[in-house]
């Protein structure tokens, strides 16, 4: 949201908003042209059909003009009683005319479908490559910024990306070939007037980087009073409860108002700035007109031109401006396109996991059996949060991880699941160090329940099958059974074919909690992890859960993340976290009789 | 559509300016082609010579020039010169006469004056021509000034003629003929024929042509009067432009305050209903729904406002101009007009019925791509976890794929549109050259009306192609006042009563009497059949699984809602006869969510009680258990607070949002799931420094640990919206079923103090 603030908005501002630059301009071009180098062909005929639609589009005029010119002849001959109006003449003129206005289109028509091809070619590929980069990123990589930022890549830059690739390309060459065409056009006729035609563009470049500097300020204060006004309303409606009950709806209403008379000031402001570039770019060019209309006529005393000359000129000069204005746009869209790219290509830059090893262990015949070595980690190197962890899982036992929020007990996880790796020692399954597995086969050997229950916008039978994508709907629902789900599901409208819309609002917490559940069931993999599975159901619930749970674990090594210690006491090995590091472990009574940290942690809830 | 105009009736006046700056702005945006061609035409092309009545004439050709004309023409040609004064130098002067005078003369004596020109150089080739067949003497012919003429046609080739000054031969021709007036009369009918097929341009152009030869002959400096000419045409564009320019941005400057002022107003009118709101309302549009509502909605709102002002507006106003003026060229192609123009907007139309569902369709699939991609990037562990990574790129890859085909389509089918339109406004160009030309080659119509019509003609086409234009936008504009204007008409269902008093609470005791309460149409009361009374000095807590109506039933208190039967009293007034301000002062609301606003700690720690003194927050601090956490920051009690809290943690806010309730001194305190985002020590600590300071307060609390509320004096089991059982903990484990299955889902049968000596399996 934040960052769809930062560079929205932009759109209405009339080409007024400051563009965004990239960093390395030159580099994210480069880059870019690189990336559509495999539609290098079609670009090169876009760019020939452009040239040529603009050559064909400059000329039409002037042979219309003929047409008039044999109209105007035929008729002084009519007058003279030498002739008539060839209307044969002039028919065939206007065909010639309608031919190469119809060639133009043509092209025109080529070129633009090509080019949007090609750009949502290049779209696609791009989120294409970026979904599947995702997939290869250390977590690490999405734990230190918003999804927000990353999402944005995908869709915003992609977006700029392909809207500036599909117009800017065409018209930097029609703007350059009408430009340079017009310019010889004008210089073979008379230098000097071309300097007087040329002289006033700076004139119109300056008067207009006026404009845009005094409106840049005025939109920058807009799209911040805009933002903070946004700011206001999100915080006043999602507050709306505290407001009410705290009997301040005037004062709020009060620095709303405040804000939103502000926000007027610099809305009315930048609005009308911006709406002046048109006007103003017109009136210079109705100037540089009269200017070189003007200057032409006195040279034309002095005998210096010819009044034809004058006429063809004026009739560049009138056709000058329109191509400069549109390659000022394009430059606008060109830089913001650049910064797109660069974004994009730096996200697919990004560091990556190695998926593979060399002489990979086997996966398959995995029977649960996890020891810890000297495990230190640290996300940081300099900020080693586990010092030195050992400890000896046996198949088939239970670990529980306890410990206040934000204690770490989660990193255990990651390390066990090698969402990152340790720093120093080892953790072994089966006797193989984790990092002579492949990254994706290791994972197969672990079945996760975790607090965020995370599901998919599908049906709940797709939902659960996500565990084992092979698996029959028969299984799907032996381990909705397994899972205590299948009582529920069957009162959902649809049952099992229900959709879970987008963010599964329409079933509740807890009986998402048991579809994950049934999921981790259906995956049926010989360790399991339940990170919080239940910390936020209300604990009846959790009970029936809890119950669906001790199915799952059944003969499975399993780490059992909980803060509610009563659901962990009869763990085979406890880990008593606190700020990062394990602090303590033991059984439950070992724990209690040391009276330590975890017996402080279970006695202050029974503390009379 | 209406709704969109509806909210520029309070600027009238400024919208009536506009219209008429409109009105300027066409005016003057129609009138300077005139202009334009008026600097090249007669500046350059006729040396700014205006008239065909010369400055000054010798006098010899001031008598050759009376020749052609008829009697009256002679008198009036007579009356513009000082022809009698003249005779001494031999020079006529043209008197002072009005522009207005002049163009009637030139009206007037065009015919015998390009008569008399053309006949003063005539192209030896045509005399002989006209000669043939007559009897006139050839030795005469070489009497004749001879003169190399050259001559110009459009393409700018130029041809070297050999031409007389046949004049003095006309006059003895017309002299020397029986009949004179007739013949006289023959050639002027002859003129007219050819000014009906030229047009008065061109031979306006050859009286001009005549004018500046004799100017020339007189010695009047012509260069002057081009030059002259020139400037003050050029000034007069220049003017004209400048006025077109000032009327565009007074447009710019009135458009954009009446958008801002329609944004304002608009955005102001809905902040305040929806925070009259009541919750009910809320729970209606959903809370993110009214965020973009005042955001986004009136952003568009007030942006087409500004487009429409400008542009929509002057579409029919320049449309109308360019009408009257293709009107005023007196061509008769209005048919020509009427096609171009349904052509182009059927063609316009087609593409965007052929678009439009795929556009909807695109905005969908865009939706989609975003939901696969957040679906993948928050579920990046599970993926991981599962191995499904695969599968995941090929759900994108879907979504991707049916993205690209429609955004291909869409584009493919818009590349059509700018092709189409350039080839549709050329071949009407073409279209009027051609059919003009036949009218021209029958007479009935000149060549400058033609280039008049194209001119006003695409003016037209233009104004009606931003119109089209701009009805592909006004839809989604319409759509977004629908949807501010259902928030803007949505009454609060919650407001005070007519008679409602305010009341001073001495003790606070609130007794809930039948209380059912439903939501608006739902099939099923959330709550019913509640009755219960909480005491002053006592802690009432409601306990019951997710679902079972206890925030619902808090909520009723402040009157968030309105029960929908039975009633609530304070101090045995029904709380829909009080003021909901003086309801609200009695209460201390502490919601499930900790929700703070930007600021600071303190403010946000007086937001109930303004004057709170330092002494008081941090007593309130204390007892919340939040001084730990506020007094490790730098800036302690000013330390910011972030909007919506987001730089201090669940708990901490939760924390502060309690610490918020006390420092009001409430009457009434209401914890609804406050304490769940603590950890038992704090929570414990905390009830505890609560119970101290709060000794003669209502306390009523929402709890789903057993713990949280096992000293409560009254206990209330909520179960489906229904009392299950009421009492105290102990009292309950006795008595009701449900309470016993939540106790013994937290706490060890031994820690509940039943079954002695049973040890759980640990």
């Amino acid at each position: 949201m934040a960052d769809n603030r930062r560079r929205g908005g932009g759109h209405h501002g009339g080409g007024m908003a400051p563009v965004e630059k990239a960093k390395d301009f030159k580099g994210s071009i480069k880059n870019l042209v690189k990336y559509i180098g495999r539609f290098k062909a079609a670009v090169v005929v876009v760019m020939i059909c452009a040239a040529a639609s603009t050559v064909f589009s400059v000329i039409g005029p002037k042979i219309l003009g003929k047409a008039t010119t044999e109209l105007a002849s035929g008729l002084f001959k009519k007058i003279e009683g030498t002739g008539t109006v060839n209307m044969d003449a002039i028919a065939n003129i206007l065909l010639i005319v309608v031919a190469i206005y119809l060639v133009s289109a043509v092209f025109m028509f080529i070129q633009g479908w090509l080019m949007t091809g090609v750009s949502q070619k290049i779209c696609y590929r791009m989120r294409r490559e970026i979904s599947e980069k995702i997939n290869r990123m250390p977590l690490k990589y999405f734990e230190s910024r918003t999804y927000g930022e990353v999402l944005s890549r995908v869709t915003n830059d992609v977006d700029t990306l392909g809207m500036g690739l599909n117009q800017s390309i065409t018209q930097i060459i029609t703007s350059i070939c009408s430009i340079i065409g017009i310019l010889i056009m004008m210089l073979s006729i008379s230098p000097i007037m071309t300097l007087i035609a040329v002289v006033i563009l700076p004139v119109s470049a300056f008067l207009l980087s006026m404009v845009v500097k005094i409106s840049q300020k005025h939109f920058r204060d807009q799209q911040k009073y805009l933002g903070e006004i946004n700011g206001v309303v999100e915080e006043s409606f999602g507050g709306h409860l505290i407001i009410k009950a705290y009997n301040k709806e005037d004062e709020v209403l009060e620095e709303f108002e405040k804000t939103n008379k502000i926000l007027y000031n610099s809305a009315w402001k930048s609005q009308f700035l911006s709406g002046m570039m048109m006007p103003i770019t017109m009136f210079v060019g109705n100037l540089g007109y009269a200017a070189v209309a003007l200057s032409g006529g006195l040279l034309a005393i002095q005998g210096v031109i010819t009044i034809g000359d004058i006429q063809a000129f004026i009739q560049y000069v009138k056709n000058f401006t329109q191509p400069i204005q549109q390659m000022s746009q394009v430059i606008n869209q060109v830089q913001s396109m650049a910064a797109a790219a660069e974004r994009v290509f730096e996200f697919l830059d990004e560091e990556e996991e190695n998926q593979k090893v060399d002489n990979p262990v086997d996966v398959t015949t995995i029977k649960g059996d996890v020891e810890f070595e000297h495990v230190r980690f640290g996300y940081n190197e300099d900020k080693i949060i586990i010092k030195d962890f050992s400890a000896k899982v046996k198949q088939g036992q239970r670990i529980a991880i306890v410990g206040p929020t934000g204690a770490g007990k989660t990193t255990m996880v990651k390390l066990l699941m090698r969402f990152y790796d340790v720093n120093d020692g080892s953790i072994k399954l089966d006797g193989h160090d984790l990092r002579d597995f492949n990254r994706r086969e290791l994972r197969d050997a672990f079945g996760m329940v975790l607090q965020d229950t995370w599901l998919f916008n599908g049906t709940i039978m797709e939902n659960i099958r996500y565990g084992r994508l092979d698996a029959t709907d028969e299984e799907v629902i032996a381990a909705a059974k397994a899972a205590h789900a299948h009582r529920f599901i069957r009162t959902l409208p649809d049952g099992y074919n229900m959709m879970l819309n987008e963010d599964a609002s329409n079933v509740s917490q807890g009986q998402k909690q048991l579809l994950t559940i049934a999921r981790a069931i259906l995956a049926d993999n010989p360790i399991l992890i339940l990170d919080e599975a239940t910390s936020s159901v209300d604990t009846r619930t959790e009970s029936r859960i809890q119950r669906a749970m001790n199915n799952l674990m059944k003969g499975r090594t399993s780490f059992i993340i909980a803060h509610r210690l009563s659901t962990i006491k009869d763990a085979d090995l406890i880990l008593v976290m606190r700020d990062g590091d394990i602090v303590e472990q033991g059984t439950h009574s070992e724990l209690l009789e040391k009276d330590g940290f975890y017996a402080e942690l279970y006695n202050s809830q029974f503390d009379e | 559509m209406g709704k969109i105009f509806k909210n520029l009736i309070p600027y009238w006046k400024s919208v009536l300016i506009i219209i008429l700056l409109l009105v300027i702005q066409a005016w003057c945006d129609l009138a300077l082609p005139q202009y334009t061609s008026d600097i090249i035409d007669t500046g350059i092309q006729n040396s700014g010579i205006e008239h065909i009545l010369p400055e000054k004439i010798p006098l010899d050709k001031f008598r050759t020039a009376l020749n052609f004309m008829t009697e009256e023409e002679q008198k009036d040609f007579i009356d513009a010169y000082n022809y009698k004064s003249a005779d001494s130098d031999k020079i006529v002067e043209r008197k002072e006469l009005s522009d207005e005078k002049l163009k009637e003369l030139d009206d007037e004596l065009i015919i015998p004056i390009i008569m008399n020109y053309q006949m003063s150089s005539l192209p030896v080739s045509t005399l002989n021509k006209m000669l043939k067949g007559q009897n006139i003497p050839e030795g005469i012919l070489n009497t004749l000034e001879k003169k190399t003429v050259e001559k110009e046609d459009e393409d700018g080739n130029k041809t070297k003629v050999e031409c007389v000054d046949a004049s003095p031969l006309m006059a003895i021709m017309i002299a020397g003929s029986p009949d004179s007036e007739k013949t006289l009369q023959n050639m002027r009918e002859q003129m007219q024929k050819q000014i009906d097929a030229l047009g008065t341009d061109t031979l306006m152009s050859s009286g001009k042509a005549y004018a500046k030869e004799m100017d020339l002959l007189a010695g009047v400096d012509v260069d002057e009067i081009q030059t002259n000419y020139l400037w003050a045409a050029g000034l007069r564009m220049i003017v004209i432009a400048l006025i077109l320019t000032v009327a565009a941005v007074l447009v710019g400057f009135f458009a954009a305050r009446v958008g801002a002022g329609v944004g304002m107003s608009l955005r102001s009118k809905v902040f305040k209903n929806v925070i009259g709101f009541s919750n009910a309302e809320i729970d209606k549009f959903s809370t993110a729904s009214l965020i973009t509502r005042s955001t986004n909605d009136i952003q568009q709102i007030q942006f087409v406002t500004v487009m429409m002002l400008r542009m929509v507006l002057y579409a029919p106003i320049i449309g109308i101009g360019g009408v009257v003026k293709v009107a005023g060229t007196g061509a008769s192609m209005w048919w020509v007009i009427a096609v171009a123009v349904g052509a182009i907007m059927a063609t316009v139309l087609t593409l965007m019925l052929i678009v439009m569902p795929k556009f909807k369709l695109m905005q969908k699939l865009v939706d989609r791509v975003n939901l696969v991609s957040r679906e993948i990037l928050t579920g990046v562990p599970v993926i991981r976890a599962f191995g499904r990574e695969k599968r995941e790129e090929e759900r994108f890859d879907e979504a991707n794929v049916a993205l690209t085909k429609t955004t291909l389509f869409t584009n493919r089918v818009m590349t059509f549109l700018m092709p189409i339109m350039t080839v549709f406004m050329n071949f009407v160009s073409v279209l009027i050259v051609w059919v003009a030309s036949g009218q021209i080659n029958d007479g009935n119509m000149q060549v400058g009306e033609m280039t008049a019509f194209i001119t006003y003609t695409m003016q037209i086409i233009i104004s009606f192609l931003m119109l089209t234009m701009m009805s592909i936008f006004l839809p989604r504009a319409a759509v977004a006042a629908g949807r501010i204007d259902e928030v803007v008409n949505t009454k609060s269902s919650v407001t005070d009563r007519e008679n409602a008093e305010e009341l001073k609470a001495k003790d606070g005791v609130v007794e809930f009497k039948n209380v059912a309460f439903r939501y608006p149409g739902a099939e099923e009361n959330v709550i019913s059949d509640i009755s219960f009374t909480a005491r002053p000095s006592q802690t009432t807590a409601i306990i019951g699984s997710t679902g079972s109506g206890k925030s619902t039933l808090v909520n009723l208190i402040p009157r968030l809602y309105d029960v929908t039967e039975g009633s609530i009293e304070i101090e045995g007034k029904d709380i829909r006869d009080i003021t909901m301000k003086s309801l609200r002062d009695m209460i201390g609301y502490v919601p499930q969510k900790g929700i703070l606003f930007s600021g600071t700690i303190a403010t946000n720690l007086r937001f109930g009680n303004k004057n709170a003194s330092d002494s008081d927050i941090e007593k309130a601090a204390e007892i919340a258990q939040a001084t730990e956490f506020i007094d490790n920051k730098t800036d302690r009690y000013d330390s910011e607070i972030a909007q919506g809290g987001s730089n201090v943690s669940g708990g901490q806010k939760q924390r502060l949002s309690i610490a918020r309730a006390i420092a009001k001194h409430p009457k009434i305190y209401i914890f609804d799931d406050s304490f769940s985002a603590l950890d038992m020590k704090t929570d414990k600590q905390l009830r505890k420094a609560l119970s101290e300071s709060v000794a003669d307060s209502v306390v009523i609390i929402v709890a789903q640990r057993i713990s949280t509320i096992i000293d409560a004096e009254q206990i209330i089991v909520l179960d489906e919206g229904k009392i299950a059982g009421m009492g105290t903990h102990s009292e309950l484990l006795k008595t009701c079923p449900e309470y016993l299955e939540i106790a013994k889902s937290q706490l060890s049968e031994k820690e509940l103090g039943l079954g002695e000596g049973v040890e759980s399996n640990g």
